[in-house]
């Protein structure tokens, strides 16, 4: 089977004036379709930059990435981001934000009246409707990031790209979110990328975790399966030995065979 | 005493509603107490500086008033100049017009150079601002011309358009291009990463980008530059016209000076800088009302 996003040998290293720090070393990795694969590590081992190299947003140094058997090296709405901070532009409201993104995928292939039906759609599905004519300065945390959701699922993008899409949230707004793009990934079968640094938060969502070793010059230490049957109940699975197993190697991983070094 | 009269008349108000109709009271109670409030705001911002008024123009009446004064008192000025006020649509011809033409001829100036500014101004910032060629090659041009004084650009002018008008306007032009070239490089310079991120995902073309994330992100900064050139446009045009000659608020000044008319002077410079201030204002309205809610993010 080809796989449907393909990392192929991808290094990147930054380069300022003489100095060069290598951040990412020989990164492979293969997604299905529709499936869920989280990427987690430490602060500042380069999980964002491996995201932007998949968004197109950062060029790899060596290696690239390959979507449905071509090669991206730029960005476009095929694999839409939702960013650690939202990102909403602040001058637009909760529809327009959305709705610009429809605008330039569907230019052609929709008309007006159907672009602004599946803007609605989209906020719909997560539950923002109500704010649709509201400023992202008028509502909550988990109500911008919901949006940044929708925005990005408008798009209808091949890959779904999320970098520490709950970081900023406290723990209960996070948790229902979580709950709503399980739900979101349940019904649209999106193929989907997501940065944590939260165990649980990985666990919960992905069907595979990838455990990247600390920086620089990070790379892919281990791959873990989640064998957990879907649709998933976070209360059930609080006591489901399978998933405290992974939790404990996600651990493990983390904690004792890479340990993260604070600069001294 | 201005203070004690505004002041009574609030607490009448308060005072009667409770006696005219009980039933009413609850729902109309805060109403009321919106409009004192708000009465309240405005006495705090206008009375003070209307006291402050009154006393420089007693000061000024004394000082002046005595025999052998150079400069006349106000009651002298309002009476010199009384007709100029109450009459302000005259034209007997030539340059003997109106204040109301006076003005009107400054301000058509001003409005010429400025929008020309604007938008050459605005333009050559984002240039500035996003290109680092650009700001390496430019920047340094821009700092050393924005140094020349806006009246030494006049003579140059006047060689190349051979007519007051133009000439004018460029100095208008050339005098408030600087600081909206500036702020508008900074501001888009500012805007964030992920905007820019943002737009690249979406694919927006370089015009659609122009106008749906680098205008409204830097419309902040673009409006302290368009602030601060319309101040410089008003104070060139007002020292152009001196030069320039012809229909417009400073050569009003420059003739009144050569016959000898005080009154007119002052009377003038109280226009101009009242205009001075509304332009001011409208520019800083404007702003506010485009960036609402840009500034919060
Ligand atoms: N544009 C850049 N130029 C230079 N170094 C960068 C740049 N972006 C990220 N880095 C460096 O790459 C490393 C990884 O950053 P990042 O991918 O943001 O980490 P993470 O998202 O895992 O916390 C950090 O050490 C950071 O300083
Ligand atoms: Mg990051």
């Amino acid at each position: 089977m080809t796989p449907y996003l393909k990392l192929d040998h991808v290094d990147k290293v930054f380069t300022r004036g003489k100095v060069s720090s290598e951040v990412l070393k020989d990164i492979n990795l293969n997604l299905g379709k529709g499936e869920y694969v989280s990427i987690i590590g430490h602060s500042g081992c380069g999980k964002s930059t491996m995201l932007n190299i998949i968004a197109g947003l950062t060029r790899a140094t060596i290696g690239g990435v390959i979507l449905e058997d071509r090669e991206v090296n730029s960005p476009g709405p095929d694999r839409a981001v939702v960013f650690q901070n939202h990102s909403l532009l602040p001058w637009l409201t909760v529809y327009q934000n959305v709705r610009l993104g429809v605008d330039k995928v569907f230019a052609k292939t929709k008309s007006r009246a159907e672009r602004d039906e599946w803007t609605m759609h989209n906020l719909n599905l997560v539950q923002m409707t109500h704010a649709k004519d509201k400023r992202p300065s008028e509502i909550s945390g988990g109500m911008k990031q919901r949006v940044g959701i929708a925005r990005a699922l408008a798009m209808e993008p091949k890959v779904l790209l999320l970098d520490e899409p709950f970081g900023a949230l406290d723990a209960l707004t996070r948790a229902h979110l979580q709950d709503s793009v399980m739900a979101l990934h349940q019904k649209l079968g999106n193929t989907i990328v997501m940065i944590t640094h939260d165990v649980d938060e990985a666990v919960l969502l992905s069907d595979r975790i990838v455990m990247m070793t600390n920086g620089p010059s990070a790379t892919i230490g281990e791959v873990l399966d989640v064998p957990l049957p879907r649709p998933r109940q976070r209360l059930e699975l609080a006591s489901n030995p399978v998933y405290l197993d992974c939790r404990k190697r996600v651990l493990e991983f983390l904690y004792e065979r890479h340990k993260f070094v604070e600069a001294a | 005493m201005n203070m004690q009269v505004i002041k009574t008349e609030p607490a009448t108000a308060l005072a009667k509603p409770p006696v005219a109709s009980v039933a009413l009271a609850p729902k109309q109670a805060p109403n009321y107490d919106k409009y004192i409030k708000a009465a309240k705001d405005a006495a705090a911002r206008i009375i003070p500086p209307l006291i402050v008024f009154a006393l420089l123009m007693v000061f000024w009446e004394l000082l002046c008033r005595r025999a052998g004064s150079t400069l006349p008192p106000p009651s002298k000025v309002y009476q010199d100049t009384k007709e100029l006020i109450f009459d302000p649509f005259f034209d007997r011809g030539g340059i003997d017009k109106g204040l109301f033409w006076h003005l009107s001829a400054s301000l058509q100036r001003v409005a010429f150079g400025y929008s020309l500014a604007a938008v050459v101004g605005i333009a050559l910032g984002t240039l500035v601002g996003q290109s680092v060629w650009a700001m390496r090659g430019l920047d340094p041009i821009f700092q050393v011309l924005r140094t020349i004084p806006p009246l030494a650009w006049l003579p140059l002018a006047l060689a190349a358009f051979r007519d007051g008008q133009p000439s004018a306007i460029f100095v208008i032009f050339i005098t408030s291009i600087w600081p909206i070239i500036i702020n508008t490089a900074v501001g888009i310079r500012n805007i964030p990463q992920d905007y820019r991120n943002v737009a690249a995902v979406v694919q927006l073309n370089p015009l659609e980008f122009f106008w749906k994330v680098m205008l409204p992100s830097a419309a902040p900064y673009i409006f302290t530059g368009l602030r601060i050139g319309i101040g410089l446009s008003w104070l060139a045009i007002i020292a152009a016209e001196m030069l320039i000659g012809g229909v417009g608020i400073g050569f009003f000044i420059w003739d009144a000076w050569n016959s000898s008319h005080i009154s007119e002077i002052i009377l003038a410079l109280f226009y101009v800088g009242i205009i001075g201030f509304v332009l001011d204002r409208m520019i800083a309205g404007l702003g506010k009302l485009v960036t609402h809610g840009t500034s919060v993010s």
